[in-house]
């Protein structure tokens, strides 16, 4: 039996392209939907396989305005059984008050396990799975592509540089993963109906300032431009090789 | 005062994106920049760190902590910090490096800025940042103050610069360490090839949904092998299951930084672009000209990849 926690964060579904609103604020989102990193959605699938195997259940939790609700209910319709909404006014929360905020919630409630993306899709700042941990004095393990649990303990591992590093880590604990820890299953139609009628349980946690202030965001001064055509189909072969020598590539 | 940088190693040399992150530290003015190594002292590059502007090495040798603790590491850099009045602290922004300074920003209850391109001192305990978000799609300008700035560097923002060499000292650093900062080890193994080279290859032979299926790919390995590189894929490919998630370039995949990225059937959708921005060329393969890949590359073919590549490859043999 392995009680879990995923944390999943509501972000911008981006496809084309990303644009900022005229405040520098916020990503411009009245062009698009919103969506949970894959990360994240990896994160989510792991809990459910985990439970399956092992017993116990999945809750999921996400920190966000009162619509972040549609990332949880898509997280119970693949099989969480749980769901609370950390609510905010909208306002970005940092890593610190959110790892504490989060910590809040598992002291309260108690799991064994606290599953979260390696990295949030839109802030990307790598710390709240870690500052999560040293909150609870739980170990920790970052950046997971493979992870089993036994006994007491979960067994996590990730490749880097080309060497697996593989961790031993006693329970409780934090692990946050990476997509390709899994192929994340398509939402049942019973889930969906499940996951359109549960309840989400709510509080709203105090946000503090932090050290590291936004000012500003901006798309990076562009590179954009519009490429050169060699020619079409297997005829542009013979430019395409003069042009790979003239940029050093076949040297 | 002090800046201090973890310099990861490759093999017996400073990793390339360690010397990036030094670039970069040198740009905060401190006269004083000390690496920080996690080897034995006989095998650190004492002269090629000084190359880069390093001042002081601080070594911790396997006797006194054996291969990568995450917390640990966390706790030999903040208490280096602490012994050396260090006004700052970063590392490149790896896996790693974002691990270990993630438990620095947490062991000192200090604020952590990852994957940063640019750190500017504006005075007293104020730097003025500009780092990625989105994975470096928009960038964020943020000011930061904290009596010791953490922060990671963007592993594909900043260009390795040498300067003028300043002799160099060594001094092995005896780290104290709690037992709890130790219950996190990895334990290493050779792992499958592929997933490092990616990263670091001069030449990235990039495959997406035009490549059709998974029995697509064997033209694309013949002209990455021809020209010396590796295969990369796009997201798409990982998802169904064409390609192990280890290959993809993109935001949750590998960022990576060659001399050439060849975008073979792959559109460009914004998170792919995220992965391949550093590229220092782009040339894209695509039966349509109006794909977004081709706002991002140098050269383009249009045309179906699965006569292009054969056809390269034949010239390219044919040289």
């Amino acid at each position: 039996m392995v009680e879990i926690l995923v944390c999943v964060k509501r972000v911008p579904t981006v496809g084309g392209r990303i644009a900022v609103t005229p405040d520098g604020q916020e990503v411009d989102t009245r062009m698009s939907g919103f969506s949970i990193s894959p990360h994240e959605e990896c994160a989510v699938e792991e809990a459910v396989q985990i439970t399956e195997r092992a017993g116990g259940s999945v809750s999921v939790l996400t920190l966000g305005p009162e619509a972040a609700i549609e990332q949880l209910r898509g997280a119970l319709a693949l099989g969480a059984g749980r769901a609370v909404l950390l609510e905010t006014d909208g306002t970005e929360f940092g890593p610190i008050a959110t790892a504490a905020a989060i910590a809040a919630e598992v002291r309260a409630h108690g799991y064994d396990l606290v599953l979260l993306g390696n990295e949030a899709a839109d802030t990307g700042d790598y710390q709240v799975g870690v500052r999560l941990a040293h909150e609870l004095g739980w170990p920790v393990a970052t950046g997971i592509k493979n992870l089993s649990v036994s006994g007491g303990g979960v067994l996590a591992r990730r490749e880097y540089r080309g060497v697996e590093e593989a961790y031993e880590l006693p329970l409780p604990a934090v692990v946050t993963v990476k997509e390709g820890i899994n192929l994340p299953r398509y939402p049942s139609l019973p889930g969906r109906l499940r996951a359109k009628r549960a309840a989400v349980e709510r509080s709203a946690p105090a946000s503090a300032a932090e050290g590291l202030r936004k000012e500003t965001l901006r798309v990076p001064a562009s590179s954009q431009h519009q490429a050169t055509v060699l020619g079409h189909g297997a005829d542009a072969v013979p430019e395409l090789v003069r042009v790979l020598d003239e940029l050093g590539i076949l040297s | 005062m002090t800046v201090l940088c973890l310099v990861e190693l490759d093999g017996a040399e400073a990793a390339d994106v360690s010397l990036r992150a030094l670039t970069l530290a040198r740009s905060l003015g401190d006269p004083s920049l000390g690496a920080v190594v996690f080897a034995d002292s006989g095998d650190v590059p004492a002269v090629a760190l000084a190359e880069y502007g390093v001042t002081d090495v601080y070594v911790i040798e396997p006797g006194s902590l054996d291969g990568y603790a995450p917390q640990a590491w966390g706790r030999v850099l903040a208490d280096l910090a602490a012994e050396t009045g260090a006004t700052a602290v970063l590392a490149a922004g790896t896996d790693r490096g974002n691990e270990v300074l993630a438990h620095v920003g947490a062991i000192t209850g200090l604020p952590m800025a990852a994957n940063c391109t640019v750190v500017t001192p504006d005075g007293g305990r104020t730097h003025r940042i500009v780092r990625h978000r989105w994975a470096g799609l928009l960038l964020e300008d943020a000011v930061m103050e904290a009596p010791v700035a953490l922060f990671t560097v963007a592993t594909d923002a900043v260009a390795p610069v040498p300067v003028v060499p300043a002799s160099v000292q060594v001094h092995v650093h005896k780290p104290e360490l709690a037992e709890a900062d130790l219950v996190v080890r990895a334990a290493e193994s050779a792992g499958r090839a592929g997933g490092a080279s990616l990263a670091t290859a001069r030449v990235v032979v990039g495959g997406g949904r035009g490549v059709g299926g998974p029995d697509g790919f064997a033209p694309l390995e013949e002209l990455a092998e021809l020209l010396g590189g590796v295969v990369g894929v796009s997201r798409v490919v990982t998802s169904e299951g064409w390609r192990p998630h280890r290959q993809q370039v993109g935001q949750t995949g590998t960022k990576i930084t060659p001399e050439l990225y060849l975008a073979c059937g792959i559109s460009g959708a914004i998170q792919h672009i995220a992965g391949c921005g550093g590229a220092k060329h782009i040339i894209a393969i695509n039966t349509d000209p109006g794909a977004p890949i081709l706002a991002h590359a140098d050269y383009a073919v249009i045309g179906d990849l699965h006569q292009v590549i054969p056809a390269l490859v034949e010239a390219l043999r044919a040289r």
